[in-house]
C-alpha cells in the first residue's frame, strides 16, 4: 500500500497554486488535509500525476464573523472548528457535529475545504453546508465565483468545482434567532462513516408556529440530500409529535434514496432516517423554544 | 519453600523495550542491500490463468527479479499438511494444501500469482501494475450448501467433489433415547467468517550468507522451530544451516501459525537465488485476503431433554467452510465438535461434520479455533429448552453440569490432539454461584429489570458457560542457565506475541531459583538459542513451555544445591536460595551469589569428578498426556436502543478457572483481550463475500474492530481446580475470553428485547441484522 | 521515479536533512530513512492509529502524510518520550505498572495520541479517556488496562 509516483508542487501563494492547477488541469489534485486523498493514494485508487500541496499557502485558515456572516477559510482544520468559540455561539449545529467526524488525529489534519471538495455522500460537512445555507467561494487564475451549497454538490464524489478551480472560503449566515438545531447519526462505531445521519434546523415564531425548517440527510443518496417536502409539513404549524412523525415518515420514505452497503440495507437506512428525523426534530424544536425565552 | 514470585501480579520484563520503541519487530530488520517483494494477487476467486506477461515489469528501473510458478522449477510444490486427519474410523479427508504461486488456476481472490522483487517496496508495487495476467473467470463456489450440489463448479477438479472432509463421532446412542424425551429442540445455527486482524501484519525477511552457508529468516510466525525444520527440508539444507527468528510479534491469535504461507516459502528461496537479503511485509489490504480466516459453519442441531431439563442427548450435523485449501487439517471443526459437549454431562451424542472447499481465503484456527461454534450451539439449545420448560436459564445449566466427583470425565470422543477428550478436573457450580452473586442475577431479574422495563428501557442479562481445552501436546522444552553475572537465562522454542512470556516464564524459574524476576532473561523464538519445540497455539504456552521451564529450573536448583553443598561442606537441607544467593541457613557469612557459584561450577583448570557437567544449567522437556481443561462463566448486562438497535454493555463479568495462576495481572489482560475479540466477533466483525467470492469489506474502515468505546470494563474472578496433568497445576487461558461471547450476546439481546418473540440463531450480528431479525419475528407473530 | 526533494525535518529535537521521493510516506521516512522504528505501521489507511506521531505538537497519522509535507516542521515520536529504558515518561511508567500493553505494537501510537490529550486534561473521566483512545485500535488488551494506565498517569502528572 504505497502511493504511485507523482510530481509534487508546494506553492506558497494562492496565485501560484492556481497557475499550477491551470497548467496541469485534470492530471493534478490539490492536497489539503489529505485524510481522504492519501488513503485513496495508498490503495492506488487515486493516482494523480501531479500533487499541489496548498498547506503552505498562507491565510487560508480562519474563522471570522462579518456582518452576520461566518467566513471560514478552506484550509481550516476540523479541529479548529471543533474548538471555535465563535462557531459554538453562531453556528452551534456545525460546532456540535464536528466531533462526529472520525477521530482526533484525523480532525487535526483534515480540513473543511478538503472534505467539501471530496464530496463523500457519507461525510458530515457537505450535509451541514446544505443545512446551513452555505455559499462557497472558488477561484481559478482569472476569476472568482460563489456557488450555493445545493449547486456545489452534484453527485457522488463530484462537485461543481472546475478542474482549474480551488475552493477558498465557506460563508455561512449566523444562526437566526428563535432557531433550534440538532445533528445525530448512527454509526457502527464512534468515528465511523454513519449508516445514516440527519441535520435539523427549526425556527419557531413568536406565535408558537413553525416559521422555518430544514432537514438534511447524509449517506442517503449520491450526495447530501435535503428533504424539503418533509420540512414543509412543519411550516406554519404548531409542532406536535404527530406532525414530527409525519415529517419523519415523509422524509425517510420519499425524499431519500439510500443505496445500502455492507453494514446496512437501504431499508434499515430508511428506518434509521425516520428514527433520527424524529429525534433531531424533537431536539431542534425544544432548543428553538428555549432560545425564544 | 515460600512462594514469592509464582502467582504474583508482577509487571512485565519486556515492557520498557516496547514502551520506548526499542524492541525489534520483523519490519524493523534493515540489512545492507536488502530487496523488497510484492505480489500480484488474483482479483478473481476462481479463474483459469491463460497467460502471464511480466516483460514490462522486468524493464522497470529498480526491478531486480520477477517470478511466476514455472520459474520455481522443482521448488514449486504444494505445502506440507500441518495436521494430519485424526484417528477416527471412516474419516474422509481430501488433502489439498496451498501452492507457492498459483499455476493454471486461482482458487481464491488474493492468491499470489507473481512475485516481484525490487529495490524498494514502492517500486515493487509500481511493477505490479506492469504485469498482465489473462484470466478465464469461472463461477465461484461461495455458499457451502451449493458447493455440495451435483452441478457445483469444482475447486479441485481431480477430487471430483468439493468435500474436504467428513467425520462422524458418537457417544452412547442418541436415537435410542429420543423416544424418552419430554422435549426436543431442533434448530439451524450459523456462524460466519471473521479474521484475527492482529495489529501487525505478517512479514518475512531472509538473508543468505554464502560464505558460512547459513540462512537467517526473521518471521512473524508463532512456530519458529517448525518453520526452521520445514525450510531446511524444502531448501535441501541441514537444520543447522537455518536460523529462524520470531522477534517481537505484534499479535498472533492463531493465523500467524499457518506454517508455510506462500510468502514464507518464497522469500528465503529468492534470497538464496539472488544472494541478497529480501524483505516482504504484508500490508493491510493483503492481510485481509492472504492471511487465514476463521469461521463459517452451519449447524443443524437438536437436543433431547427430560421434563426437568436434563439433557438426554445431542445430535448435530454441520458444515465447515475450510476455504480453498485445508493445510491445517481438521483442527477447527474438531474443536467445534468437542465443544458442543460443553461442561455438561451428556451421555448420548451424535456429531458429524462435512468440511467444504470454497473459493475463499484458507481457514485455520483463530483464538477460540472453532470452540465458539460448538459453545454457541449447546448454549443456545439450553436457552431454548429453558424457555420451553419454564426453567431458569442458570438452573438448567446447573442441572446438567458434570458433577465434581466425576472427574476425570471421559467424553468418549477424539479431540484435536488425537487422544480421547477427557476433562482433567473442574468444579463448575461454584463458578456459576460466584457469577450469579457478582452480577446480582436474582436481584436484577426480580427487581431491577422490571423497574427498567417499566421505564421503557430495554435492558437484558445473559449468563453462559464454557470449557476450553488447553495446553495440548506434543511437547516443549527449555534450557535454564545461571550466568556468571548472576542473571538467569531461560530459553524456550515457542514464539511469543504479547502474552507476557518474558515475565510469566521468568516467574516460574524465579520460584525455583530464588532469583528476582527482573534478573531473569527469557529468550523465545530463536531457533539458534533453542533447537526443539512446536509453537504457540491452543493456549499451550504457559502449560507446556511453562512446565518444561519448571522441570529445567528444578534440575538447576538441584545442581545448585549439590555444588553449594560441596562448596560450603554443608548438607543440602541446610541450604537456602534467596535473592540470587545461596547460603547456609542461619550462618550469614556462609553465602555465595549464584553467579560466583556458576563460575565455580565451570573450572578452567584442575580436575573434576568424572561425569561432572559444567555450569549451573539444565535442559528439560514437558509433554502432557493430554490437554488441561479450563472452564468459566461469562455474564453481561446490555441495553439496546429499540429504534436504532445500537447496544451499550453496562456490565461484563468473567468467572474463570484455569487452575493455578502464574501472574493474575497478565491473566486478566488475556481475558480482557479475549472478551474484546469475542465482542467484535459477536456484534462488529464479519467478513462479507459477494456471490463472486469477492471480499467486500477488506479494510479497517469496513471491517470493524471494537474500539475503546465498544469494549466495556470487564470484571474478573477466579476459581481454582488444579490440573493433575502437570506439576504446576496450571491450565491455559489464552482463548477463554473469546469463546462464549456469541451465545452470551444472543441470550442477553433476546432478554433485552423481551417484548418481541425472537430467537437469535446466528453470529455475528449488527444493528442492521438485529433489526431484520426483529422484523421477521414480528411478521411471524402477525 | 520522480525527482528527489530535499527536506529538513526536526524529529525529537534533532534536525535531519534527507533527499526523498515526494511520495514517500512520513511513516516510511521515520522508520526506514531515519531508523526510528518505534513508530509502527498497521493499516496505511488512517484507521488503526499505530503510526500516530506528533506533528507540531498535535497527534497525526504519519501514514497519511508525505515526508515532504514535514519539511521545516517538528515531529515527535515515541523515541522522543524518554532518554532510555531506565528513565520512562510518566505515561510509559503508568502503562508498565498497569499492564497497558501486551504485544506492544499499537502502544507507540497510543502513547503519542495521549501526550497532547493529557497536556490539556490532567483529570479526565473514563469516558473522556475512551474517546481519546477511540482513534487507536488495540487487538490485545481490550483497552481496560490502557484506561487504567491513563488514569494513573494523569494522577501522577497532576
Amino acid at each position: 500500500m504505497k502511493p504511485a509516483p507523482f510530481e509534487y508542487f508546494c506553492p506558497d501563494s494562492i496565485d501560484q497554486a492556481l497557475d499550477l492547477l491551470s497548467e496541469h488541469g485534470d492530471e493534478a489534485r490539490i492536497l489539503a488535509g489529505g485524510q481522504s486523498l492519501v488513503p485513496a493514494m495508498n490503495f492506488r485508487i487515486q493516482q494523480p500525476a501531479v500533487l499541489i500541496d496548498i498547506n503552505r499557502v498562507p491565510d487560508l485558515d480562519y474563522i471570522l464573523e462579518e456582518e452576520n456572516v461566518l467566513r471560514i477559510g478552506a484550509m481550516t482544520r476540523e479541529r479548529q472548528l471543533e474548538f471555535s468559540d465563535l462557531l459554538s455561539q453562531q453556528a452551534p449545529l456545525l460546532h456540535e457535529s464536528v466531533p462526529f467526524i472520525a477521530h482526533p488525529q484525523i480532525r487535526n489534519r483534515g480540513t473543511i475545504g478538503g472534505s467539501l471538495v471530496n464530496a463523500d455522500p457519507a461525510a458530515e460537512l457537505p450535509a451541514l453546508m446544505l443545512a446551513l445555507n452555505a455559499r462557497l467561494k472558488v477561484r481559478n487564475n482569472s476569476q472568482e465565483r460563489w456557488i450555493e451549497a445545493p449547486e456545489f454538490f452534484i453527485g457522488m464524489f463530484t462537485t461543481a468545482l472546475e478542474a482549474d478551480e480551488i475552493l477558498l472560503e465557506i460563508a455561512l449566515p449566523v444562526m437566526a434567532e428563535r432557531t433550534g438545531w440538532s445533528f445525530m447519526e448512527v454509526a457502527p462505531r464512534s468515528g465511523d462513516y454513519a449508516l445514516m445521519g440527519v441535520a435539523a434546523l427549526v425556527t419557531m415564531g413568536e406565535d408558537g408556529k413553525c416559521e422555518g425548517a430544514k432537514l438534511v440527510y447524509l449517506n442517503a443518496g449520491d450526495g447530501p440530500l435535503e428533504a424539503k417536502e418533509a420540512a414543509n409539513i412543519l411550516l406554519g404549524e404548531k409542532i406536535s409529535d404527530d406532525l414530527i412523525q409525519s415529517a419523519a415518515e415523509h422524509g425517510s420514505e420519499h425524499e431519500i434514496t439510500p443505496f445500502g452497503n455492507v453494514h446496512a440495507s437501504p431499508e434499515f437506512q430508511r428506518h434509521l432516517a425516520q428514527v433520527l428525523t424524529k429525534k433531531t426534530l424533537t431536539q431542534a424544536v425544544r432548543r428553538a423554544e428555549e432560545r425564544k425565552q | 519453600m515460600t512462594t514469592r514470585y509464582f502467582g504474583k501480579r508482577i509487571k512485565r520484563n519486556e515492557d520498557p523495550r516496547l514502551l520506548t520503541g526499542r524492541s525489534l519487530f520483523v519490519d524493523d530488520v534493515d540489512l545492507p542491500g536488502m530487496l523488497h517483494a510484492a505480489f500480484v494477487r488474483s482479483p478473481y476467486a476462481h479463474a483459469r490463468i491463460i497467460n502471464i506477461d511480466v516483460s514490462q515489469a522486468l524493464k522497470r528501473e529498480g526491478v531486480v527479479a520477477v517470478y511466476i510458478a514455472d520459474d520455481l522449477g522443482d521448488y514449486w510444490k504444494p505445502g506440507p499438511l500441518l495436521v494430519s486427519p485424526p484417528p477416527i474410523a471412516d474419516t474422509v479427508f481430501n488433502e489439498k494444501t496451498q501452492v507457492p504461486l498459483a499455476k493454471d488456476k486461482v482458487k481464491f481472490s488474493g492468491e499470489p500469482i507473481v512475485m516481484v522483487v525490487a529495490e524498494s517496496r514502492y517500486i515493487a508495487e509500481d511493477a505490479l501494475a506492469d504485469i498482465y495476467v489473462d484470466y478465464e473467470p469461472f463461477s465461484a463456489v461461495v455458499d457451502m450448501e451449493k458447493a455440495l450440489e451435483e452441478d457445483s463448479p469444482l475447486i479441485h477438479e481431480d477430487l471430483g467433489t468439493n468435500i474436504a472432509a467428513r467425520v462422524v463421532q458418537k457417544k452412547g446412542d442418541y436415537e435410542s433415547i429420543k423416544p424418552d424425551a419430554a422435549l426436543i429442540i431442533k434448530r439451524r445455527f450459523s456462524y460466519e467468517h471473521g479474521c484475527a486482524a492482529a495489529m501487525e501484519n505478517r512479514g518475512v525477511v531472509a538473508e543468505w550468507d554464502r560464505r558460512s552457508g547459513r540462512l537467517t529468516v526473521w518471521d512473524t510466525t508463532q512456530a519458529p522451530v517448525v518453520i526452521r525444520n520445514g525450510l531446511a527440508d524444502l531448501l535441501g539444507l541441514s537444520e543447522r544451516q537455518v536460523r529462524v527468528i520470531a522477534p517481537f510479534i505484534g499479535g498472533g491469535f492463531g493465523p500467524k501459525i499457518m506454517m508455510f504461507y506462500q510468502e514464507e516459502v518464497l522469500v528465503p528461496w529468492v534470497a538464496i537465488q539472488l544472494d541478497r537479503p529480501v524483505k516482504w511485509i504484508e500490508d493491510r489490504a493483503e492481510n485481509f485476503v492472504a492471511t487465514t480466516h476463521e469461521r463459517g459453519q452451519i449447524h443443524d442441531a437438536e437436543a433431547a431433554f427430560d421434563k426437568d431439563g436434563r439433557i438426554l442427548g445431542v445430535h448435530d450435523v454441520f458444515l465447515h467452510d475450510t476455504g480453498a485449501y485445508d493445510p491445517y487439517g481438521l483442527t477447527v471443526p474438531l474443536n467445534s465438535q468437542a465443544n458442543v459437549l460443553g461442561l455438561y454431562d451428556i451421555k448420548n451424542y451424535h456429531s458429524e461434520f462435512t468440511a467444504v472447499f470454497t473459493n475463499k481465503t484458507i481457514v485455520t484456527p483463530y483464538r477460540g479455533a472453532g470452540r465458539q461454534h460448538g459453545v454457541f450451539v449447546i448454549e443456545r439449545l439450553l436457552d431454548l429448552a429453558a424457555k420451553e420448560l419454564k426453567i431458569d436459564r442458570t438452573e438448567i445449566r446447573r442441572r446438567n453440569f458434570i458433577p465434581p466427583d466425576k472427574f476425570p470425565y471421559n467424553n468418549e470422543i477424539i479431540y484435536q490432539d488425537f487422544v480421547p477428550l477427557i476433562y482433567d478436573s473442574g468444579n463448575y457450580e461454584p463458578l456459576l454461584d460466584d457469577a450469579l452473586e457478582k452480577i446480582d442475577y436474582h436481584h436484577f431479574i426480580k427487581e431491577i429489570q422490571p423497574k427498567l422495563r417499566a421505564e421503557g428501557k430495554h435492558v437484558g442479562i445473559g449468563i453462559v458457560a464454557y470449557v476450553e481445552g488447553t495446553g495440548i501436546g506434543p511437547y516443549e522444552g527449555a534450557k535454564v542457565q545461571v550466568m556468571s553475572s548472576g542473571r538467569v537465562s531461560v530459553v524456550t522454542g515457542v514464539g511469543t506475541q504479547g502474552q507476557g512470556h518474558f515475565t510469566s516464564f521468568a516467574q516460574i524459574a524465579a520460584e525455583q531459583l530464588g532469583v528476582p524476576v527482573d534478573k531473569i532473561d527469557v529468550v523465545t523464538g530463536d531457533t539458534d538459542q533453542f533447537y526443539w519445540g512446536a509453537g504457540t497455539f491452543a493456549s499451550r504456552g504457559a502449560v507446556v513451555a511453562g512446565n518444561a521451564i519448571y522441570e529445567a529450573a528444578r534440575d538447576v536448583r538441584k545442581k545448585i544445591l549439590q555444588v553449594a553443598s560441596e562448596h560450603f561442606n554443608a548438607p543440602e537441607d541446610e541450604l537456602e536460595l534467596f535473592d540470587g544467593q545461596i547460603r547456609v541457613a542461619d550462618v550469614p557469612r556462609m553465602s555465595i551469589s549464584l553467579g560466583e557459584l556458576a563460575k565455580k561450577a565451570n573450572p578452567t583448570r584442575g580436575a573434576v569428578k568424572p561425569g561432572t557437567q559444567p555450569g549451573l544449567e539444565a535442559t528439560n522437556y514437558f509433554g502432557p498426556e493430554r490437554g488441561a481443561t479450563s472452564s468459566g462463566i461469562h455474564a453481561m448486562i446490555i441495553e439496546v436502543d429499540p429504534e436504532t438497535l445500537q447496544i451499550h454493555i453496562q456490565k461484563y463479568l468473567v468467572v474463570h478457572d484455569c487452575g493455578k495462576v502464574i501472574n493474575p495481572l497478565i491473566l486478566d489482560g488475556q481475558i480482557h483481550g479475549g472478551v474484546a475479540q469475542g465482542i467484535g466477533n459477536a456484534f462488529y466483525e464479519r467478513l462479507v463475500y459477494d456471490d463472486d467470492g469477492q471480499l467486500l469489506n477488506g479494510t479497517f474502515m469496513d471491517y470493524h474492530l471494537p474500539s475503546a468505546l465498544d469494549v466495556p470494563r470487564i470484571e474478573t474472578a477466579h476459581g481454582e481446580t488444579v490440573s493433575p496433568l502437570n506439576a504446576m497445576g496450571v491450565k491455559g487461558a489464552g482463548e477463554a475470553g473469546a469463546i462464549p461471547v456469541g451465545p452470551l450476546f444472543a441470550q442477553a439481546l433476546e432478554d433485552a428485547l423481551h417484548n418481541v418473540d425472537l430467537e437469535i440463531l446466528e453470529i455475528p450480528l449488527n444493528s442492521n441484522r438485529l433489526w431484520e431479525i426483529i422484523n421477521d419475528a414480528n411478521n411471524k407473530g402477525k | 521515479m520522480t525527482r528527489l526533494r530535499s527536506v529538513a525535518i526536526t524529529v525529537n529535537n534533532q534536525e535531519y536533512k534527507r533527499e526523498v521521493e515526494p511520495r514517500m510516506l512520513l511513516s516510511d521516512f521515520l522508520r526506514h530513512e531515519l531508523g526510528l522504528t518505534g513508530t509502527h505501521v498497521g493499516c496505511e489507511h488512517g484507521v488503526c492509529g499505530a503510526c500516530s506521531i506528533l506533528f507540531d505538537g498535535e497527534s497525526a497519522r504519519s501514514c497519511l502524510m508525505f515526508a515532504v509535507q514535514a519539511d521545516g516542521h517538528a515531529i515527535r515520536t515515541v523515541e522522543g518520550l524518554s532518554a532510555d529504558e531506565d528513565h520512562l515518561h510518566p505515561i510509559q511508567q503508568a502503562f508498565w505498572e498497569a499492564h497497558g500493553l501486551q504485544c506492544g505494537f499499537c502502544t507507540p501510537g497510543i502513547l503519542m495520541s495521549l501526550i497532547p490529550f493529557l497536556e490539556k486534561n490532567l483529570d479526565p473521566t473514563e469516558e473522556e479517556i475512551r474517546h481519546a483512545l477511540s482513534g487507536n485500535l488495540c487487538r490485545c488488551t481490550g483497552y481496560q488496562h490502557i484506561v487504567d494506565a491513563v488514569k494513573l498517569a494523569a494522577e501522577r502528572m497532576r
